[in-house]
């Protein structure tokens, strides 16, 4: 089941997508990020839906990865739209016992789902065709200007990706020590809350001193290989504009034109 | 009282375009007692086909029997099967948590519901079989020593009072000395308590001198399933799967070439070092 | 004066209980006096414990000496200002091959160590090349890391190590975690690079195996240099051995026992052929 996380994991392929400067896939996330919450007819979600298969098919990366990635966040999705589903007062649809759905609860509720959806799948585009490496020089690269107030850009960014790394690492980790504390007879399934919390401590514990020893190892690997902040580095792939992100930003601005044109 | 796989397949990600077949057909019976190394480079399914033992995977095809009883029916007791077939896995160090060594193994048995008295005796006596020094009994177990952390992890299995003991690489990590200590007291367990020992290894050389049958898996399957020294006899066949005999079965096939012998059983050096010496003593006398 | 050279060198360290309060100081390396010469292939031998790895991450000035000290090609590494010039020289291969990839693909990892010096993008990409090739992993320099084997990943590492150009390469327990496999793909890796390239190899390791080949070995124990020699010299030692926690090959192991039975077999026997041979002149 952890294994099946794809948020934060990149998938080889050779892609237009793939190529393209991380600070245009950066920009293209919060762009259709904004767009998601800012568009409010079914026109807008129809420009949004087609946007978004279109920079999936280029990707080429296969539409099943990324559902697999949204199986994580299911129980979020659901937590989401029970809240909106029940809580939002208004024009009383159904009543069953104390919980209420309201049409406009029942609309919110709808919203958010496919919100939700369309971010998390977004995202994981951006995840999925970039390496965490690149995508954090990126960011670097857009943030650079903060550096002018102290703001720690190349630290940052090493420990966003290096967090990335080990996300896989760590999940597979968590794999393997359940399944041994599962061979000693340990329950993580039944039980009352309180109950199942105190379960997890037998998995959260080794996970941590896995955690920390492997962070100290990894500086101790990083100091023996001349790390020292981002002052001295160099770069092995700069980020340089090309043909195909200057059009892409094109692109990306006529899909938000199109979307708010239609879609507000 | 045996462990009984029919016909046990595995795979992995049968619903997505990378398909592993992890295990394929595998056919074994495990009797009571045996002392049994399991053999095969990575990814060779043997990491899959223990987890099969004791419940934590479930074949997708074919049927494993515990005692004579189908372990994936739904009625059956996983739990119970948990602590009669006893997993570590390797690097076992990597799941201790609790502050003090003796309450670390006290975990599987408070587990299995026992009453807190058997859990202690238990704990105590999993921890002498593993071969920990009483002093250690209170310490946090992250102050020991590697090869003491490994003990204690083994002892939390063994306070399950398994029938069946599997052990993943135990010695994985550990110096020569360490090695031979982890092994030698798994040996010592075995003859006393006449467990089943199930001891995953990669190298054939630990394995020689300890057990009483390889079994030796290959791309998931059952390569050979016999006798150390009829296994080692296959040497060229276990080369050819990335595997081979121990340095003992080559230094005597060179010494059956120069026509010292005319064959050799051996699979130790003590066992070598018999032949070479009855085999002068036969030229001088 | 050698590529490395360890004078008097010393390590302590001070235990703390849980309250911080000082338990004790356990003097992890105890006056180790070594001298390597440039192009040697060396192995450093040791039980768990034995101080061996304390012993090479002084030569990377990733540790601070407490007395005596390292030189690296003439330098100090107690001076500050020679750190990074020292990292470059003596680059350091780790024990763990997941906890010391830091790209998550296998040529931006490469890539860091020159990234680091600050050396030019063309040439970060020649080197990354060159050092992939001399490791033969080359065509994996798009994958992803984690879906290599451990052997793979080792090999990674050193090429790492080795864009930056160093003169000397330290494997601190490269195989530990590996299967045998694996093992042999590791050690053929640093003797190519020992022979073709020239480069400088200390090898810290518990496997006796991998020791056979080597120029020189030094033994430790208990923070101390214990035996220094040849292979030969050091496999012919095999009870002293034994009682520092180590093995020898099977087939110096089975010389010896058939040498205490009083035949005629010389000590330090380390392939099948010269035991042959040996027992052959027996009459």
């Amino acid at each position: 089941m952890l294994k099946d996380i794809t948020l934060g994991q990149y998938y080889q392929t050779e892609s237009v997508i793939h190529r393209l400067d991380p600070r245009v896939k950066l920009i293209g996330t919060i762009a259709y990020i904004l767009s998601l919450f800012l568009i409010n007819k079914i026109q807008g979600y129809i420009v949004a839906i087609l946007f978004l298969a279109l920079v999936i098919r280029l990707s080429k990366v296969p539409f099943k990865f990324m559902v697999k990635g949204m199986k994580a966040i299911l129980f979020l999705l659901l937590l989401t739209v029970a809240f909106n589903l029940f809580l939002t007062p208004g024009e009383v649809l159904v009543q069953i016992w104390k919980l209420t759905i309201t049409k406009e609860g029942l609309k919110l509720a709808v919203l958010m789902a496919v919100r939700l959806t369309f971010l998390i799948i977004g995202s994981s585009v951006m995840t999925l065709t970039t390496t965490p490496n690149h995508l954090t020089d990126g960011m670097e690269k857009l943030m650079k200007p903060l550096r002018k107030i102290r703001v720690p850009v190349h630290e940052i960014a090493m420990m966003m990706s290096i967090a990335l790394r080990f996300i896989p690492i760590l999940m597979e980790e968590t794999d393997k020590i359940m399944k041994a504390q599962i061979a000693r007879g340990a329950d993580f399934e039944s039980g009352n809350l309180i109950k199942k919390a105190k379960a997890l401590i037998p998995l959260l514990v080794p996970l941590f001193i896995s955690a920390f020893r492997r962070a100290n190892d990894l500086a101790m690997a990083m100091e023996a290989r001349c790390y020292r902040g981002g002052e001295y580095r160099t770069k092995m792939k700069p980020l340089l504009y090309q043909r195909a992100d200057r059009i892409s930003y094109l692109v990306i601005l006529i899909y938000l034109i199109l979307c708010f044109g239609l879609g507000r | 009282m045996s462990l009984i796989l029919e016909n046990v397949s595995h795979i992995y990600g049968e619903d997505t375009d990378m398909v592993v077949a992890a295990l394929k057909e595998v056919n074994l019976e495990i009797p009571d007692g045996q002392f049994i190394g399991l053999i095969g480079h990575t990814g060779s399914g043997k990491s899959t086909l223990i987890q099969h033992l004791n419940g934590l995977l479930q074949p997708t095809k074919g049927t494993i029997y515990f005692n004579g009883q189908d372990i994936n029916e739904k009625s059956y007791n996983r739990k119970e099967l948990r602590s009669k077939v006893g997993l570590v896995f390797q690097y076992p160090e990597h799941q201790l948590f609790e502050v003090t060594v003796f309450q670390d193994v006290c975990f599987g048995p408070k587990n299995l519901g026992l009453e807190q008295k058997e859990v202690e005796m238990r704990a105590y006596k999993a921890l002498k079989q593993a071969g920990v020094k009483e002093e250690l009994f209170y310490h946090s177990p992250f102050d020991l020593s590697g090869g003491q952390k490994r003990r204690v992890a083994i002892a939390g299995v063994l306070a399950m009072e398994p029938q069946v003991l599997i052990l993943d690489e135990p010695t994985a990590g550990l110096d020569p000395a360490g090695r031979d200590e982890i092994l030698g007291q798994i040996k010592k367990l075995q003859k006393e308590t006449k467990i089943t020992v199930i001891l995953v290894s990669h190298s054939m050389e630990d394995v020689a001198e300890y057990v009483d049958r390889i079994i030796v898996m290959n791309r998931g399957e059952v390569l050979f399933d016999d006798m150390p020294k009829e296994v080692f006899k296959e040497y060229k066949k276990l080369e050819e799967v990335g595997l081979a005999a121990p340095q003992v079965t080559y230094i005597m096939n060179s010494f059956i070439k120069e026509g010292f012998l005319t064959s050799s059983e051996a699979t130790t050096i003590q066992e070598a070092k018999e032949e070479i010496l009855s085999f002068l003593k036969k030229k001088k006398g | 004066m050698g590529i490395v050279k360890a004078v008097q060198l010393a390590f302590e360290y001070i235990r703390r209980d849980e309250e911080g309060n000082v338990e004790g100081i356990t003097r992890a390396i105890d006056g180790v006096n070594l001298e390597i010469e440039e192009g040697q292939f060396i192995a450093v031998l040791g039980h768990n414990g034995s101080g061996k790895s304390t012993l090479a991450k002084h030569i990377n000035a990733l540790l601070h000496p407490t007395e005596g000290t390292v030189y690296v090609e003439g330098m100090d590494v107690r001076e500050a200002d020679k750190v990074w010039e020292i990292r470059q020289r003596a680059g350091m291969v780790f024990q763990n091959p997941d906890n010391q990839i830091i790209g998550q693909v296998v040529e931006e990892d490469v890539g860091f160590g020159p990234e680091n010096l600050g050396v030019e993008t063309k040439t970060i990409w020649e080197r990354v090349e060159e050092s992939l090739r001399a490791v033969g992993m080359y065509e994996f320099r798009k994958h992803s890391p984690n879906k290599l084997s451990g052997g793979q990943k080792q090999r990674v590492s050193i090429a790492g190590v080795i864009a930056m150009h160093p003169k000397c390469i330290i494997l601190d327990e490269p195989t530990a975690m590996l299967d045998p496999n694996g093992r042999k793909e590791v050690i053929r890796a640093a003797k190519a690079l020992n022979q073709v390239e020239g480069i400088t190899i200390i090898l810290i390791t518990h496997y006796m195996e991998e020791v056979i080949h080597a120029d020189y070995v030094y033994v430790m124990d208990q923070g101390k240099v214990v035996m220094k020699g040849k292979p030969k010299e050091i496999f012919s030692r095999v009870e002293e051995l034994r009682k520092l926690r180590l093995d020898v090959p099977q087939v110096t192991q089975l010389a010896h026992e058939l040498r205490k039975e009083g035949l005629d077999i010389p000590e330090g026997i380390l392939t099948k052929e010269e035991l042959v041979e040996a027992v052959k002149k027996i009459k």
